[in-house]
């Protein structure tokens, strides 16, 4: 119980690194940290697909992805534009009043039940695997088409065009 | 039973279908042709049912299909042929079949031949009906019927500005009298529950009490309302002489013998009603006298031919309301059938020397037509001597049958009418003299195409000159050795209201006397336009010379379409003006505008937001969702 | 694996969502108050996960595999929106050699 506690204080602190850190790649890096707290979250859950994918997929390819990103536009705390500080107090103030609403919201539900984990095979590959292609099949032949197109996207956008004549 | 009814209007209404439907395909002589034998045979028909009127002596009653029905209310769509509109009948027919002949001459040359068959039969169409209905609301279909073919006719050559501007002011004048005779309507109709004419009079008859001669009098002047509108009374007369711009045979059927007189045929209609009112029979022989006294008045210096007989026809119309007015019904009517006569053919008469002259109408041109177009000056002259009330022609029974009721109820008023009298046979006369003797005063090329008019427009001049001649005898009174035909024969129809009206048997030796008076004034008149017009040669000055005051204001008509405009269509146009500018430019569209020019300008100032400031957008979106959350959250 | 599952047994479900709700707004206050376009996309990248998290602890709260499913979902979908939110970034870097946001004042008027 205290577990969670503690993972969730530390994701909170480095999230709120992520946003605050002068240095975008600092940034990134922090990104990763909070992504692994959410990864240990996964498991505190039980849902270990979820946590091996977040943590392939997630920490592996989607960060690498940000880093090459950084790397490639050679960005650095040099170039990262200031905002206005009224800009970036608005914002947090905005930020604010978003959780603000949020929390209240669930206050107005009452006092839930504590998560018990019924079903200890819930979060299990086999198990999911079973929804994933029974129930959730056209979806997941679908997302592959989303990706593909994605894959495709991406290549055209980022290819340099030739220089016109 | 009586099947042949229907057709006498139907008749003319299929004429006008032909005729507006073919107007383009049939040749002018088939059209003419067409026009002229539906109300020929309109004109047998009526005399069949005059006569079976005559023989049996009960009116004709049919009743075709149920019109307007709610609950117990029910207008049937019925004719009634009684001995008042049998004769009505007659006059429309045979006068209308005479002036249809006469346009297939005098129309020859037009390019809307066929339009102009087509109106002058939807005209006698809805003449008919309005004769014919048995009830008020038929009446009141055939009375607009007849507004609208006015317009349609007065504006007949509507290219020019002038005459649709008139048809206009004809149409409009006509509105404002509808307006009194459609309230006037329902009101019987909230009172009496039924519309027709043998429900209301008896009911009219029996009621008591003095509210009642309050309802009655409102009634009764709404009906004169309506009734001054058609028939050219003070203050709605003006129309009449601007409807000159139609064409002459226009003038002849619709503003000399048939429609003016339908404001005289309703009030003879609802004789019960008017005879219970008093206040309103006074007013009646008072506008009657006034307007025939101002339109006389005004023809002495007009100088346009059909001007004169114009205000000649307002003055006559008069004649017959000063009749209507006090209680002479027999005797307005019977000026209704003699001034058909004779103001038909004097205006005819006026049509063949404006044909002959090439469309001159200025009588200070022309002169001395004598002897160029003998048979129009016999005619014309005819015609002028009936008008002028000479015995033994037409006129002189009919406006002498008037005067002798007006003196039985009033002397002033008999003076006035004798004064009126004289006035007309002067104006009539200096009329004729300027257009018929001394020497030609047009220019030289009209002079060389002088000609008699064909035969087509001759014989209806013929005819009505017999007619205007011989018209009086229909109603010779006991004095002469007479049998005062017309009202033994009009006594069913007067029958209710005759114990209202008080009756003082005048001396023979007075009504004499009354006879030389009138007469006497009419030769004296006569005389004296002899000596200024054919002995002085007297003619009209032009329009650049001064006249004297009273001669100014006559020849300007007493400025009064110049007062109406200022008392009337200035401040309405000033209100108008006042809501168009105001109320609509501003008011209205200023909101209609100031919302559309709101939403432009506040768009303006919104998107200077649209910065381009991406960071901005996305803070707004927060601010969005945080809104939409509170929103979901307080509900 | 039972002592694991065993921490997270007296958590309420509402200290789940508050968690989540928290990192969430931390994402936003990230969009809002950052003008580089990376951090931008990685604060998304938060708010994607808060979300994340809070479909696995439903799914484990219901005893229902869906919400996971949708987890893997919403990772594929992230997955795609990066490859192609950071091929952009690159093409306005090309075009502009900034990554602020401020630079792209085009979409206006």
């Amino acid at each position: 119980m205290s577990t969670f506690y503690v993972i969730a204080f530390l994701s909170i602190v480095f999230a709120l690194l992520v946003i605050f850190a002068k240095n975008p790649v600092h940034s990134v890096l922090y990104l990763i940290l909070t992504f692994f707290t959410f990864t240990i979250h996964y498991i505190l859950l039980n849902a270990q697909f979820l946590a091996i994918v977040n943590f392939i997929v997630y920490m592996g390819a989607i960060m690498v992805l940000f880093l090459f990103v950084m790397m490639l536009l050679n960005l650095n705390k040099d170039t990262e534009p200031g905002k206005h500080y009224l800009a970036k107090i608005a914002g947090v103030v905005a930020g604010g009043c978003l959780l603000v609403t949020i929390i209240a919201s669930v206050k107005a539900l009452g006092a839930s039940q504590p998560v018990i984990l019924t079903n200890p095979d819930l979060g299990l590959v086999k198990n999911l695997g079973k929804v994933l292609f029974g129930e959730f099949l056209l979806p997941f032949e679908v997302s592959s088409v989303l990706l593909l197109s994605a894959m495709v996207g991406a290549v055209l956008l980022a290819k340099k065009e030739k220089a016109t004549v | 039973m009586n099947n042949y009814l229907w057709l006498i209007p139907i008749l003319p209404l299929a004429g006008f279908l032909i005729n507006g439907l073919g107007r383009n395909v049939l040749s002018k002589g088939v059209i003419g042709t067409i026009g002229s034998l539906v109300i020929l045979a309109s004109f047998c028909l009526s005399v069949s049912a005059f006569a079976q009127i005559n023989s049996t002596g009960q009116p004709i009653n049919v009743t075709y299909f149920t019109w307007i029905k709610v609950g117990v209310f029910n207008i049937p769509f019925a004719f009634l042929v009684d001995q008042l509109s049998a004769i009505m009948l007659l006059i429309i027919t045979g006068v209308g079949f005479l002036i249809h002949l006469y346009s297939t001459g005098y129309m020859s040359h037009d390019k809307g031949f066929g339009k102009y068959f087509a109106y002058l039969n939807l005209f006698v169409f809805f003449m008919l009906l309005l004769v014919l209905g048995s009830n008020f609301v038929v009446m009141f279909i055939g009375w607009e019927g007849v507004g609208l073919c006015s317009y349609l006719l007065i504006g007949f050559w509507f290219t020019s500005g002038d005459y649709a501007d008139a048809a206009k002011k004809a149409f409009v004048m006509n509105r404002i009298g509808d307006l009194g005779f459609l309230i006037a309507i329902f009101l019987l109709i909230h009172f009496f529950n039924s519309a027709s004419y043998a429900d209301i009079f008896p009911k009219v008859r029996g009621l008591q009490g003095p509210h009642v001669a309050l309802g009655i009098t409102l009634i009764s002047m709404l009906l004169f309302v309506g009734a001054t509108g058609k028939s050219a009374q003070i203050p709605l007369f003006t129309w009449l002489p601007d409807a000159m711009a139609g064409p002459t045979p226009v003038s002849a059927l619709i503003h000399a013998a048939t429609m003016v007189t339908a404001g005289i045929y309703m009030i003879a209609r609802a004789n019960v009603i008017f005879s219970m009112s008093p206040v309103t029979m006074h007013v009646i022989a008072i506008v009657g006298l006034a307007t025939a006294l101002l339109a006389a008045l005004i023809a002495l210096t007009q100088t346009d031919i059909k001007k004169v007989l114009a205000y000649s026809t307002v003055s006559q119309l008069g004649y017959m309301f000063l009749g209507l007015g006090v209680g002479a019904y027999t005797g307005a009517f019977f000026h209704v059938i003699t001034h058909a006569f004779f103001k038909a053919l004097l205006f005819l008469g006026a049509g063949s020397v404006i044909h002959a002259m090439s469309n001159e109408q200025d009588i200070r041109k022309m002169g001395g037509l004598r002897t160029k177009l003998p048979i129009t000056f016999a005619t014309m002259l005819m015609g002028t001597i009936a008008i002028s009330g000479i015995p033994p022609f037409s006129g002189f029974f009919s406006k002498d049958e008037i005067l002798a009721h007006t003196f039985e109820s009033s002397h002033t008023m008999y003076v006035l009418g004798v004064i009126g009298a004289m006035l007309t046979s002067f104006y009539m006369f200096r009329m004729l003299f300027l257009t018929f003797s001394g020497s030609f005063r047009g220019t030289h090329e009209q002079e060389h195409h002088l000609h008699e008019s064909p035969w087509s427009i001759t014989v209806p001049l013929i005819v009505l000159a017999i007619l205007s001649v011989v018209g009086g005898f229909i109603n010779v009174p006991h004095i002469m050795g007479g049998n005062h035909w017309l009202q033994n024969w009009l006594e069913p129809v007067f029958k209710l209201s005759e114990p209202l009206l008080a009756h003082t048997e005048t001396e023979p030796s007075t009504e004499w006397l009354l006879m030389g008076i009138s007469v006497g004034a009419a030769f004296i008149a006569l005389f004296y336009a002899y000596v200024k017009y054919i002995k002085n040669k007297h003619v009209p000055v032009a329009d650049t010379e001064e006249r004297p005051l009273l001669a100014n204001l006559s020849y300007h008509k007493f400025y009064i379409d110049e007062l109406y405009d200022f008392l009337i269509r200035k401040p309405l146009d000033a209100l108008s003006v006042f809501f168009y500018k105001v109320v609509d430019k501003m008011g209205i569209d200023g909101l209609v505008n100031g919302l559309g020019n709101g939403t432009v300008e506040s768009s303006k100032g919104l998107r200077l937001l649209q910065a381009g400031n991406v960071g901005f957008y996305i803070f707004m979106m927060v601010i969005g969702i945080i809104a939409i959350l509170f929103y979901r959250l307080k509900f | 694996m039972g002592n694991i599952t065993q921490t997270i047994q007296a958590v309420p479900l509402n200290h789940y969502i508050l968690f989540c709700a928290i990192i969430f707004a931390i994402g936003v206050t990230g969009v809002l108050i950052r003008r580089n376009a990376i951090v931008i996309f990685m604060s998304v990248e938060l708010m994607l996960n808060a979300v994340n998290l809070l479909l696995a602890a439903f799914s484990v709260y219901k005893g229902d595999a869906s919400g996971q499913v949708f987890v893997f979902f919403v990772m594929a979908l992230a997955a795609a929106e990066v490859a192609v939110g950071l091929a952009i970034i690159v093409m306005i870097y090309r075009n502009t050699n900034s990554t602020d946001i401020n630079v792209l004042n085009r979409l206006k008027w």
